[in-house]
């Protein structure tokens, strides 16, 4: 009898762990899986709180972080209030900041995240801001490449800001629709590394290959 | 057998500890907001160390079921406001929870004090006007103050340099450098010919033009201060040419590779004979004006400050001749050599603690060498034998030597969330040096040397996000007039529920006696006082700022003068007062029409003074009582093309003809008048041929502008002849100028290479 409590305590604490992990993989999942038709039903701030509830219960993991403060720009993006911009882009700073200390250095993805929050403080004011953080942008998308070069993201984010800048400064449609087409190559072969590891941008490639045509 | 009933009754016990785990359900909902009952949408309600939670919607409520139980915490949190957090005990039973936190204070949604302040900047928060509006206003033509002269508050006056804001003289406004006093910011004044800023307005990131209520941190201007901040480290490596009808120049910027240190030197060549072959000018030159620049900077990036650099140096020339106003021969010539320098270094370091320091120090040299003569019709010098004929007063040589030093520090510590205390004192040293020589070549010397000191506290109280307050005070001693001064400031500002504000500014402001009027004939003279009371009402849009301020000004001790023994006017006592009130209005829109920036701007004065040597109190000369501008921009990206526009409409000013009365301290006006009305039409191009192209080296900019399009008849003022009693109209120098020039600016590094060379 007293082996068998023992087992059951074994059983009971392995039970628990395993729990754990298999809540934490299957809230990520599922928060993750909302990921693109929050930007269609302009709740990405909702989203971005139930990442950072799993990032601070967790303490330890940078993915939920990393998400929390991609959640938090793409509602700062998502926004029509320009005057509270750059509150949120400066939130979503902060918690990338948090997921970059997790995982003990920045990394392609964090760097792909902070040439979104230069984006989003620039759409302010784009007239004035252009030179201090379009360089910032472009400067944290060369670092994802080169951190990564087989990451598609840098590449569609690359695409979008030639999307939005006019003929006349060297964007517009084409140039974007060449880049937008390079990153749906590469995320046909892109491989995350786990199942909860960044994978987004595709859906919003084809959208925007879609407005190229 | 015993071991698999045990086995049996093991996972019969997994299995209802699974179940009681599982089974266990609290609903928790409620309602979150502010302490004023607003409701808040947006805010986080979870459950801590657990991933149970909820976002608020518009109304503030929340629900959701929580599988968790036992002693538990929940937490709410929305940014800008105080976090939540309560004990609570999951047992299955629902919880009803209303959450009410209090507003934060915080940077970004407080109320900015803004009464008696245009601000012009790239900062984070809305400003009224950026540096790029101040480069392509059209009738700015590249100087700043020409930009701040179609914001309301501002004179047209075109026939001298400098600021006239808000009923003051030029002398009532003063211009600094991060901090640091600009003694000379105008080039030397010209008879008849407005000066323009010595300064390149692209070597400043954020202006502040205050045209009332400054700041404690200032002193010494009874009127307006125009701050000015120069740029940080810039973005990356460059080099650039400019090449006009009127100039030549370039210069380089470098940036090290760690992007913590970088130089620059630019070198500018002005000659003017060109365009003033073309252009007829009213004056008949025999030196056109000439102008060699040097500028040079470095900014250190320090542990967590900066350290700025910014020397400047400069010699320009220029003759002229103009008709003699008490002949119809003779001509009057007028030549200027000047040589100019500036410096001023600054820093600024965080110290740790919410402690910031900011030092600064400045040193610059003045020299006006000018001559002035009377000459025939053949240039030759004209001199009578008689000693007493006041024609030889005409004849004259004065050279003028000034330097001028400034150190300056303050202290400014951060109280909670954003409220301040800033402290510090400003020392300046000055030497102004006069070598006047006469028609019969006597010489006569003056010399004017001060130290003024001043300490300063203010002090920025936030009390809500709606409600803040900067209290200040300013001293001074100075040691001209051996006495204090103690200035008290005060700026109120409140933000409505619409986001629009009221402001409110008050201030005491002292101005010692102008070098030009000294040495004083007394020696018990004053301070000359200004008392500042401003109401402003601003409300900004989306893309729209309106913005009205109703002002008064009340003037106290002004200086009145009596001729001394050389016949100038010298600073005789403290009884001259006056006032200045007005209504100006603001407006600014983005957005009305399709890609066209406009802004309006009316100022209406009403303003009289009894100073110098006035006989009563009267509406001076460089203050009309309407002024108004239209500035418009477009820029047409097809054409990569930018069209400016701008429309400036002052009403007639007075003019007076001053005499002297025998035995009496104070002139006589023996005749006065008012001028026509002030329009003028200004437009201008800028053309970015290699706007966006991706390859290319050189960024070009063409720019073309014209002043007064249509020749509108001008006149400024009257001169009155002292020997010859008859006057003439002091019109602009011509009734329009064209300006054609380009700039090229190349990175010297390509910007994928700066990049990379930084990872």
């Amino acid at each position: 009898m007293k082996k068998a409590f023992l087992l059951l305590a074994m059983i009971a604490v392995g039970n628990s762990l395993f729990a754990q992990s298999e809540k934490y993989t299957a809230a990520m999942k599922k928060n993750i899986a909302l990921l693109d038709s929050a930007v269609k039903n302009n709740s990405m701030a909702d989203l971005a709180n139930s990442f950072t509830r799993i990032a601070d219960a967790e303490k330890t993991q940078w993915l939920p972080y990393y998400y929390a403060a991609y959640c938090t720009v793409m509602s700062a993006y998502l926004s029509e209030d320009n005057s509270k911009k750059d509150a949120i882009a400066d939130k979503a700073e902060e918690l990338i900041t948090k997921a970059e200390t997790l995982a003990g250095a920045a990394n392609s993805e964090t760097h792909v995240i902070r040439s979104m929050i230069a984006s989003a403080h620039m759409m302010v004011d784009p007239q004035t801001r252009w030179q201090q953080y379009g360089m910032q942008s472009s400067g944290e998308i060369a670092k994802a490449k080169e951190m990564d070069p087989t990451n598609p993201r840098p590449v569609y984010l690359e695409g979008q800001a030639k999307f939005y800048t006019p003929e006349q400064f060297g964007g517009g449609k084409a140039p974007a629709k060449e880049l937008f087409e390079k990153a749906l190559g590469m995320f046909e072969s892109f491989k995350p590394k786990t199942e909860l590891d960044p994978a987004w941008g595709k859906a919003g490639t084809d959208y925007f290959l879609e407005q190229c045509k | 057998m015993c071991q698999i009933i045990e086995m049996k009754y093991v996972l019969l016990l997994i299995a209802v500890w699974s179940t009681i785990e599982g089974n266990a359900q609290t609903k928790i909902s409620g309602k979150y907001t502010d302490n004023r009952n607003k409701p808040l949408g947006g805010a986080s309600i979870s459950i801590k160390d657990s991933y149970d939670g909820t976002t608020t919607d518009s109304l503030g409520n929340f629900s959701f079921v929580t599988s968790e139980t036992g002693e538990h915490v929940i937490e709410a949190t929305l940014s800008g406001y105080a976090s939540y957090s309560k004990n609570i005990k999951l047992e299955g039973k629902d919880i009803e929870l209303s959450i009410a936190v209090k507003e934060l204070i915080t940077e970004l949604k407080a109320v900015v004090i803004t009464a008696g302040a245009f601000e012009a900047g790239d900062a984070k928060k809305a400003t009224v006007l950026n540096s790029i509006d101040i480069v392509t206003t059209a009738s700015a033509e590249g100087d700043i103050t020409g930009a701040l002269k179609t914001l309301p508050g501002t004179q047209q006056v075109g026939e001298t340099g400098g600021l006239f804001v808000r009923g003051g003289s030029a002398t009532e406004s003063k211009i600094f450098i991060d901090g640091n006093l600009v003694n000379n910011f105008f080039y030397s004044s010209v008879p008849g010919i407005a000066s323009r800023g010595r300064f390149n307005p692209f070597l400043f990131k954020g202006t502040v033009f205050s045209s009332g209520g400054y700041s404690a941190l200032y002193g010494q201007a009874l009127s307006s201060a125009l701050i000015l901040e120069s740029t940080d480290l810039p973005e990356r490596s460059s080099a650039n040419i400019a090449v006009s009808v009127l100039s030549i120049g370039g210069g380089v910027q470098k940036l090290s590779k760690n992007k913590k240190f970088s130089w620059g030197l630019t070198y500018d060549y002005v000659d003017l004979v060109l365009g003033f072959k073309v252009i007829k000018q009213r004056q008949d030159y025999f030196n056109y004006p000439k102008d060699h620049q040097v500028d040079g900077n470095f900014r250190i990036k320090t542990k967590s400050g900066f350290i700025k650099y910014y020397g400047y140096a400069n010699w320009n020339k220029v003759g002229f001749r103009t008709m003699d106003i008490d002949s119809f021969k003779l001509k009057d010539a007028f030549s200027l050599y000047n040589i100019n320098t500036y410096q001023n270094l600054n820093w600024k370091e965080k110290l740790g603690h919410n402690w910031k320091l900011n030092a600064g120090l400045s040193f610059s040299t003045n020299k006006d060498d000018i001559s002035l003569e009377l000459q025939d019709d053949q240039h030759k010098k004209v001199t009578f034998a008689d000693p007493y004929n006041p024609y030889n007063l005409k004849n004259a040589g004065i050279i003028n030597k000034a330097y001028y030093a400034q150190a300056r520090f303050y202290l400014e510590k951060k109280l909670g969330a954003i409220n301040m205390i800033r402290f510090g004192a400003d020392q300046f040293y000055s030497n102004e040096a006069t070598d006047y020589t006469a028609f019969n070549n006597r010489t006569y010397r003056q010399v004017i040397k001060e130290n003024l000191s001043a300490g300063f506290a203010e002090a920025d109280v936030y009390l809500t996000n709606n409600i803040a307050a900067k209290i200040g005070a300013r001293a001074e001693y100075s040691s001209i007039l051996a006495k204090w001064n103690a200035a008290p400031r005060l700026s109120l500002a409140y933000k409505f529920r619409d986001n629009s504000q009221a402001s409110f500014a008050y201030g005491i402001f002292y101005q010692r006696p102008e070098t030009n009027i000294l040495p004083s004939i007394s020696n018990n003279l004053l301070y000359a006082r200004a008392t500042h009371y401003i109401l402003q009402y601003q409300r900004t849009s989306n893309k729209r700022t309106f913005r009205t301020e109703i002002f008064y000004k009340q003037y106290n001790n002004l200086y009145k003068t009596r001729s001394n023994a050389f016949g100038n006017a010298a600073a005789l006592n403290n009884n001259g007062s006056g006032f200045a009130k007005g209504i100006e209005f603001f407006w600014r829109d983005k957005k009305t029409l399709k890609n066209i920036d406009y802004w309006i701007s009316y100022s209406y004065l009403d303003t009289k003074r009894d100073y110098l040597n006035y006989p009563n109190a009267i509406q001076p000369n460089f203050a009309a009582k309407h002024t108004s501008s239209l500035v418009v921009k477009k820029f047409v990206l097809p054409w990569k093309l930018g069209i400016n526009a701008s429309y400036t409409y002052a009403s007639g000013r007075p003019y007076y003809q001053f005499v002297p009365v025998q035995g009496e301290n104070n002139a006589a006006i023996k005749d006065h008048g008012r001028t026509i009305d002030y329009n003028a039409l200004g437009f201008s191009l800028n053309y970015l041929p290699n706007l966006g192209k991706q390859k290319a080296k050189a960024f070009t900019v063409f720019v073309l502008s014209v002043s007064n399009v249509f020749g509108q008849k001008n006149i400024f003022s009257y001169n009155y002849g002292t020997i010859v009693d008859h006057k003439i109209p002091v019109v602009p120098p011509s009734k329009r100028f064209v300006y054609i020039g380009c700039f090229i600016s190349y990175g010297i590094d390509q910007t994928e290479n700066a990049i990379n060379n930084n990872l």
